[in-house]
């Protein structure tokens, strides 16, 4: 079968043939399932780092309004569990673009260059190790509002420096400075969120 | 062409869906802890059904009475002074609710709480009668429902039915098996909130980031939307549900009542003393929403008492729960990484953002005056009323909602283990890996957990399951991949896999708190006379729907591919079309479903002719585009 044969699939309300990647069928117009493809593709977009958020989002708005279950809450069970699937599947895809961190890991993983995000391993980067733990003691050690805000606002440019550089690196096609500073995003994005976290404590704690 | 069957389709609202007419009508209801409200929505207006007094709200509470008769609403709250033990109020408090929760909150309820030991729910013991929660909240949803019956002379058998957002599954899946009960089929069930904004967004067409903050009579929740060309996004939520007017009002009859015992020099309080109190602390906090001041008076058993209260010592006394509110605001903005000053605008819901101080609060924390032109005590029913519209008719709005609380499962040590992080939006599914700990482990207990807290005892028991015929391996060997999945409900089922070798076992998540199956089964047939027709009629309309659609189907098929077919062919497939829809104008659920088996094989090499031909025109390039038609990327330039 050639790759063609194989983008025809038969649609399960009329039996009829229809795209694979379609969401509905052409004939009869029944919701199909998801199918496998990539985020980028599942939302109609271009597979690359720097995603403008506003398309992003109006993209996603756009397909949710015709797949959501809201829209087959009176059809029948098979076609609210497809649309179902689909919106999971949207939200999937979503979610992960929206959040740079993901979206660099996810784009990593489309070309070939794996990077774990969940491994809670040590740093290999002692440069990295080194700051991370200056910073993180800073954090936990300021004692004024002015100083948390500081570090806080100072954490939150770390984490925006360093998406510049990742696309920087994706757009000069190299995945291994790509793939490094993704690891390192990781950590100064946790850091970022814990500064924020001892922000809201500590301004919590005024009269 | 494709085009103009996709609109046809996915656009309800040029084509009613067959039946809807005869259908009863979908109204939307606030279940609400104090009260409760329902509203009809017809042509995107929606309007709040009223008693025959113009009153638009139904006191959610119930009286059962010595001879077995049920009454619900004003009544039934006036009888709380003669016959306290006969009527309850607040159930809401307590949907969902384990042996445990009921401790904690049991203080503040207006009732004793008997807890029956037997199953996971809570049973309460009102005039000799066992009942769950579920089953008084379902007495409520039937008053509510003849209340809209008659306020339209038509029946009423659909309903969104809207929950707080910070309500957690347990909770959630007892209120939908609550208007089950009531014989209402349950459209959605949408957060309080959400509804609201949607109420507001319609109504005054607002754009941008708007908080919405509920304080209800039980309940507290947050909410920050993005509102835009009408789609609804929530971005995050928060809340309390067990924070509300109510603790204000405990608050203020505590005060009372110790100011009671005091004058009248007694040291035990009555059950009628507490009632009484609660009541008038009620009225006394409603009436210094307009006035500075007053005098109360508590009469119980011939003796009396006074009481003068002004705005500053009720301010005092309700201050530490209004705190804890704005508290909760301040970590949700933090949590979901938005600045307070980037919300262009603040909606009120619930009775108890009448208060002044309430409103100051707000108003100061957000730095602009809150948004409350829409009744805050009719708002979210008018909101689930127009989701209830959209959801039949069909609209141009759209609802995406968030889970409010992070769900997970216990892991070694009682750690808890998140697989879905709150405010991830729904409908989810997301799956994470296991493994076992010891070696020819056969078994795995699988216990799903709500919460945010480390420590598993910390948060949410919501069910716990066992995945069985783990083949034997070493320690750490085996994947036993759990996946979470989330409805647009915000109702979640877990299903476990062992990935080597397929073992599987899939569970509805019924909440330990909750309902079984069978228990609801019994209920629907003791509860309601006719509970056996409705359920027999929901099945009955379910397989005509699906039979609608076997039709529309072939007949699209036809229009397209007819030329595949002989005039023979033809003729079978037409007569057999004809008997599914004789069938469907009958009430015999299996006839319609053999009719539908008899055109699906009158279809069936019909069926395989099209696709021969689709894929014959795929190798030779000419029309996968054409197929291809219905992909997104076509739409997108619609929805601009």
């Amino acid at each position: 079968m050639t790759a063609q044969a194989a983008a025809v699939s038969p649609c399960w309300s009329c039996k009829g043939p229809v795209a694979s990647r379609a969401l509905f069928c052409s004939v009869c117009g029944a919701v199909q399932g998801p199918g496998a493809v990539d985020h980028f593709s599942r939302l109609g977009l271009r597979p690359t780092f720097d995603l403008d958020m506003d398309e992003l989002e109006r993209q996603y708005f756009g397909f949710q309004r015709r797949l959501h279950p809201d829209r087959f809450a009176g059809k029948s069970p098979r076609e609210r569990a497809l649309s179902q699937s689909q919106a999971t599947a949207l939200n999937e895809a979503y979610e992960t673009l929206k959040d740079p961190l993901k979206r660099a890991a996810y784009l990593l993983r489309l070309l070939g260059r794996e990077v774990d995000l969940t491994a809670c391993g040590t740093i290999n980067d002692p440069e990295l190790l080194m700051e991370q733990m200056e910073k993180r003691e800073a954090i936990a050690e300021a004692e004024s509002v002015e100083a948390i805000t500081r570090l806080s606002a100072a954490a939150d440019a770390d984490v925006l420096a360093d998406v510049c550089h990742v696309s920087a690196a994706f757009n000069a096609g190299d995945l291994d400075e790509a793939a490094r500073l993704t690891m390192r995003l990781k950590y100064l994005t946790k850091l970022a969120e814990e500064a924020r976290a001892r922000k809201a404590r500590m301004t919590r704690a005024l009269p | 062409m494709s085009d103009t069957i996709l609109l046809q389709i996915h656009e309800p609202g040029e084509t009613p869906a067959p039946h809807e007419s005869e259908r009863g009508l979908a109204v939307g209801i606030d279940l609400g802890t104090t009260n409760s409200v329902v509203a009809l929505a017809r042509d995107g207006k929606a309007e709040v059904l009223r008693g025959p007094d113009g009153d638009g709200l139904v006191p959610s509470v119930v009286f059962y009475a010595d001879d077995g008769s049920v009454t619900v609403g004003r009544q039934a709250r006036e009888a709380i002074l003669e016959t306290p033990d006969h009527v309850v109020s607040s159930i809401k408090r307590l949907m969902g609710r384990g042996l445990e929760d009921v401790k904690t909150v049991a203080g503040t309820l207006p009732y004793k709480v008997e807890v029956a030991p037997e199953g996971g729910m809570v049973r309460l013991d009102v005039a000799g009668r066992v009942m769950t929660p579920v089953e008084i909240s379902a007495d409520i949803l039937r008053a509510i429902k003849a209340r809209a019956e008659e306020a339209q002379g038509k029946a009423v058998d659909r309903a969104v039915v809207t929950v707080p957002a910070y309500f957690d599954d347990a909770a959630r899946s007892a209120t939908k098996d609550a208007a089950r009960l009531a014989g209402l089929e349950v459209l959605r069930l949408v957060n309080e909130p959400t509804a609201a904004a949607l109420a507001y967004g319609l109504d005054t067409s607002v754009e941008g980031l708007y908080a919405v903050y509920d304080l209800g009579g039980g309940t507290f929740d947050i909410s920050i939307l993005k509102m835009e060309k009408g789609v609804f996004q929530v971005k995050a939520t928060g809340g309390d549900a067990a924070l509300g007017g109510d603790d204000v009002d405990h608050a203020i009859a505590e005060y009372f009542l110790a100011e009671r015992g005091a004058a009248l020099g007694e040291q035990a309080i009555s059950p009628g003393e507490v009632k009484q109190a609660l009541m008038t602390a009620r009225v006394a906090k409603e009436c210094l929403t307009a006035r500075v001041d007053g005098e109360w008076r508590i009469e119980v058993d011939g003796k009396g008492s006074l009481h003068p209260l002004d705005r500053d010592t009720l301010e005092r006394l309700a201050s530490p729960f209004v705190d804890r509110t704005i508290e909760i605001c301040r970590a949700v903005g933090a949590d979901a990484g938005i600045e307070i000053s980037d919300i262009h605008g603040v909606v009120l819901v619930g009775g108890s953002t009448r208060m002044p101080l309430v409103r100051r609060r707000v108003a100061e924390f957000f730095g602009r005056q809150p948004l409350s032109n829409i009744n805050p005590d009719e708002v979210v029913a008018v909101g689930a009323a127009l989701q209830a519209e959209a959801l039949t008719v069909g609209s141009d709005t759209l609802l995406l909602d968030v889970t409010p609380l992070s769900l997970g499962i216990e892991t070694m040590g009682g750690i808890v283990e998140k697989v879905i992080p709150r405010n991830t939006p729904i409908p989810v599914a997301m799956a994470q890996e296991f493994t076992t700990y010891q070696d020819g482990q056969s078994a795995m207990s699988i216990h799903v957990v709500q919460g945010e807290r480390e420590m598993v005892d910390q948060n949410r028991s919501l069910a716990r399951f066992v995945l069985r015929g783990i083949p034997a391996m070493t320690a750490g060997a085996a994947r036993i991949r759990v996946t979470f999945q989330v409805d647009a409900d915000g109702l979640l089922t877990v299903s476990a896999q062992e990935m080597t070798t397929g073992v599987e076992q899939h569970v509805a998540v019924k909440p330990s708190y909750g309902l079984t199956e069978d228990e609801m089964a019994d209920m629907l047939r003791s509860a309601l006379e006719h509970g056996r027709d409705d359920m027999a009629q929901r099945i009955l309309a379910e397989s005509v729907v699906e039979a609608n659609r076997s039709v529309l189907a072939v007949r699209a098929a036809l229009k397209v591919d007819s030329d595949l077919l002989s005039d023979d062919e033809r003729q079978a497939i037409d007569a057999a079309i004809e008997r599914v829809e004789a069938a469907t104008r009958g009430t015999d659920r299996d006839a319609v479903t053999a009719a539908v088996e008899a055109l699906e094989a009158a279809t069936k090499s019909f069926a395989e002719k099209r696709m021969d031909r689709g894929i014959r025109q795929a190798l030779s390039g000419v029309s996968v585009d054409a197929l291809g038609n219905a992909l997104g990327g076509d739409e997108q330039s619609q929805e601009r």
